[in-house]
């Protein structure tokens, strides 16, 4: 009969195989194979793939299209993910204050993120169409001339990430609802009582005291930031000349349109590795910050 | 027991005749998958599943499903996904050219693997010069059903207004420019209300490209499909042409022009010329609330438009009832009487000569004569770009004419780099 010690341990094991099944089934061996799969050079027409070591990665470095990728989607994630977050802070406190029409403000809010991507993006592409789309038609009531808002290489990004902070910001509003909703209010009291200001109160309590929130929304928005390609299909496909695309757009574009599967493995290793840093920097930098209750 | 002994005798029997009639049924129809894309305005989807009906109508013993799957390259990468998955179509409308790509990926059959040898000489029906991107290797690939050209659709309104005459459309480049000067309408504030000349940067760049490249004396590929000259200078001299019509003459607007909404831009009266493919010609007759004119392109030292459009292919993964059974499909849906039909609900150029003959269309060209247009632009016509890994070769082209329309690169710059890459991507074709 084995030490109760090991039997505890092969127990806990056995109470922990499913979930790990699972988990290693869908994550980790699609990344191992997705790693191994990156050394080689697809075959055609159902011929083997041939090993090609490093000439992936030797061509990332070469690559515009990939540079100007990565660079976007940087540029997409210090955009998306403060004006998300941010705003969705506001929208917390706007809706928690106590107004009349509260509930039709905080559905208003939480009705981008009900809605399709796709449906959602139909919509702003019509925003966002020169002359007669409903952004021209009011700028050219106020007099102002026309843009192409998709159409130039300048403000193409711009109007993805605005799309891409409209979608997010009413689920993070709904996560910091919760949490000043636990505040408890002889905080807010003790504050007015010792003569603190409003704004002294909410900088310097509540969002301390939201921090483990914050931290929870901004490993989510971070996900979102690479993760939300979808608009991409409907508003510009990527264009024009790639100033809108993305990391994970690229990836589609290179193992599904050109079937080319052993460099999209690549570039989707630069992608697990940039996720990978974010998490790490995120957690690291957190754990001091934090403060759970 | 015994009655329970009975009954299970009873189930297995009665389950056993209804397999086997199901089974005879099944044996009986053979079903087939279709996927056809859309990339023009109008009821496109409704028009081929009505054809379709038809079909079965006049075949019971062939069931086919048509999918809508997309534009064209939404279409190819379903076909191709779904043969990675091991289900793909057995009968698709994809691009003539992406016709090399599904070779490569072992996805279609050839159609005199499928006929006999005196039956092949049906392909003899159709223009040579759409046969021209359905055929490589001395075997035919793909059958022409939604085939075009570019064509030229101007608004007589404007034209008049504009003080030139209604009925006389650019002929050459420099008219081109002269006219659309003359046609662009500024407001009081100088804003631009009415552009003259509208020519699309996105969807089909790189169609439009080749058109003025054609027209400026150049050839983008070679016949086999592993060389591309997008560097040639007179490539970049039409790529300068298109990027001045916005910038040096203001008769365009800058940055990116869309493929989707140009056409209803021209029904908005936002642009008096515009080049677009024929098969939006019904789209246009339907939505033009003013009388308007279709042209050939202009020339520069020569006329000339590229072929596009979608060929059907039959795809390897089926069994030989269905290939025969597509096969059947394919001839019924090209015949003069349905390839006519089909022109006259779309505007694509009819894919053979004895359909322009039927009375359906002999009487539609006589009311409307604009509709042989692109038919008659056909002897001008080049085979349409088509390189192996066709889809990645032209997004190289699409980016270089969107770099040089938006202003980041110079069309000599934009061009020698979507050269380059061309060139990367092909290196392992080039034998």
């Amino acid at each position: 009969m084995p030490r109760p010690a090991t039997m505890r341990n092969i127990h806990a094991w056995l109470l922990l195989l499913p979930a790990m099944a699972f988990i290693v089934a869908f994550t980790h061996v699609p990344a191992v194979n997705t790693f191994i799969h990156s050394f080689m050079l697809d075959g055609k027409g159902g011929a083997p793939a041939t090993f090609v070591g490093l000439e992936h990665y030797m061509y990332l470095f070469e690559d515009e299209v990939f540079r100007k990728a990565l660079v976007n989607n940087l540029l997409f994630a210090s955009g998306t993910i403060p004006l998300s977050i941010g705003l969705a802070m506001l929208m917390a406190f706007l809706v928690n204050a106590g107004l009349a029409g509260q509930s039709v403000l905080r559905l208003c809010y939480f009705v981008p993120t009900v809605l399709p991507m796709i449906a959602v993006a139909n919509i702003w592409l019509f925003f966002f169409t020169p002359e007669y789309g409903l952004l021209e038609q009011v700028r050219g009531a106020l007099g102002f001339s026309g843009i192409n808002w998709l159409g130039n290489e300048s403000t193409a990004l711009p109007c993805v990430i605005a799309v891409a902070v409209w979608k997010d910001a009413g689920f993070f509003m709904i996560f910091y609802l919760a949490a000043l909703q636990q505040i408890s209010p002889s905080l807010g009291e003790a504050a007015m009582l010792e003569g603190a200001s409003r704004l002294y109160f909410y900088r310097r309590v509540v969002i301390p005291l939201l921090m483990p929130t914050t931290l929870f929304v901004l490993v989510n928005a971070t996900i979102n930031a690479f993760r939300m390609v979808d608009h991409l299909f409907v508003l510009t496909q990527g264009g024009p000349n790639n100033a809108s695309s993305l990391l994970l757009y690229y990836i589609y574009e290179v193992s599904f349109k050109y079937w080319d599967t052993g460099y999209g493995a690549a570039l989707t290793m630069v992608l697990l590795a940039f996720l990978g840093l974010a998490s790490i920097g995120q957690f690291g930098f957190f754990e001091r910050k934090v403060h759970y209750r | 027991m015994a009655l329970f002994r009975k009954t299970c005798a009873l189930v297995a029997a009665s389950l056993l005749s209804l397999t086997l009639m199901a089974g005879t049924a099944l044996a009986e129809k053979v079903n087939l998958t279709f996927y056809f894309p859309v990339s023009v305005g109008g009821p496109i989807t409704k028009i081929v599943e009505g054809m379709t009906e038809q079909f079965m109508k006049e075949h019971p013993d062939i069931n086919i499903t048509p999918v809508y799957a997309g534009i064209y390259r939404e279409t190819l990468t379903k076909a191709l996904t779904a043969l990675r998955g091991g289900e793909p179509p057995h009968v698709a409308v994809l691009l003539s050219t992406d016709m090399y790509t599904l070779i490569d990926e072992d996805a279609i059959v050839p159609y005199d693997s499928i006929m006999k040898p005196e039956d092949m000489a049906f392909t003899k029906a159709f223009f040579p010069g759409f046969m021209s991107n359905s055929q490589t290797g001395g075997k035919t690939w793909g059958i022409p059903f939604q085939r075009s050209t570019i064509v030229m659709y101007w608004n007589k309104e404007a034209f008049k207004a504009a003080g030139l005459d209604p009925d006389k459309a650019p002929a050459n480049w420099q008219e081109l420019v002269a006219m659309g000067k003359k046609l662009t309408v500024k407001d009081e504030s100088g804003k631009v209300t009415q552009w003259g000349v509208a020519i699309p940067s996105t969807g089909y760049a790189y169609w439009m490209l080749q058109a003025l490249a054609i027209q400026n004396g150049v050839e983008l590929m070679n016949a086999e499909g592993t060389k591309t000259y997008f560097d040639d200078p007179k490539a970049i001299e039409a790529l300068t042409f298109l990027v001045d019509l916005a910038g040096k003459h203001g008769v365009s607007p800058s940055g990116t022009i869309d493929w989707a909404t140009t056409p209803r831009d021209f029904f908005e009266r936002k642009t008096a010329i515009m080049w677009t493919t024929t098969g939006n010609l019904t789209n246009v007759r339907k939505n033009a609330q003013f009388p308007f004119g279709v042209g050939m392109l202009p020339a520069n030292t020569r006329p000339g438009s590229p072929t596009g459009g979608g060929n059907f292919y039959i795809f390897k993964k089926s069994t030989p009832a269905e290939r025969q059974a597509a096969v059947t499909f394919v001839k019924w849906m090209t015949s003069a009487e349905r390839a006519a039909q089909w022109g006259i609900d779309t505007g694509y150029v009819a894919v053979r000569p004895d359909a322009w003959e039927t009375k359906a269309m002999k009487d539609y060209v006589a009311s409307f004569p604009y509709a042989a247009i692109a038919r008659d632009q056909l002897a001008h016509g080049v085979a349409e770009l088509s390189t192996h890994d066709n889809q990645r070769v032209t997004k190289a082209l699409d980016d270089a004419i969107q770099a040089a329309v938006t202003g980041s690169k110079t069309p000599a710059e934009a061009l020698k780099a979507a050269q380059k890459e061309a060139e990367r991507i092909l290196r392992r074709y080039a034998k």
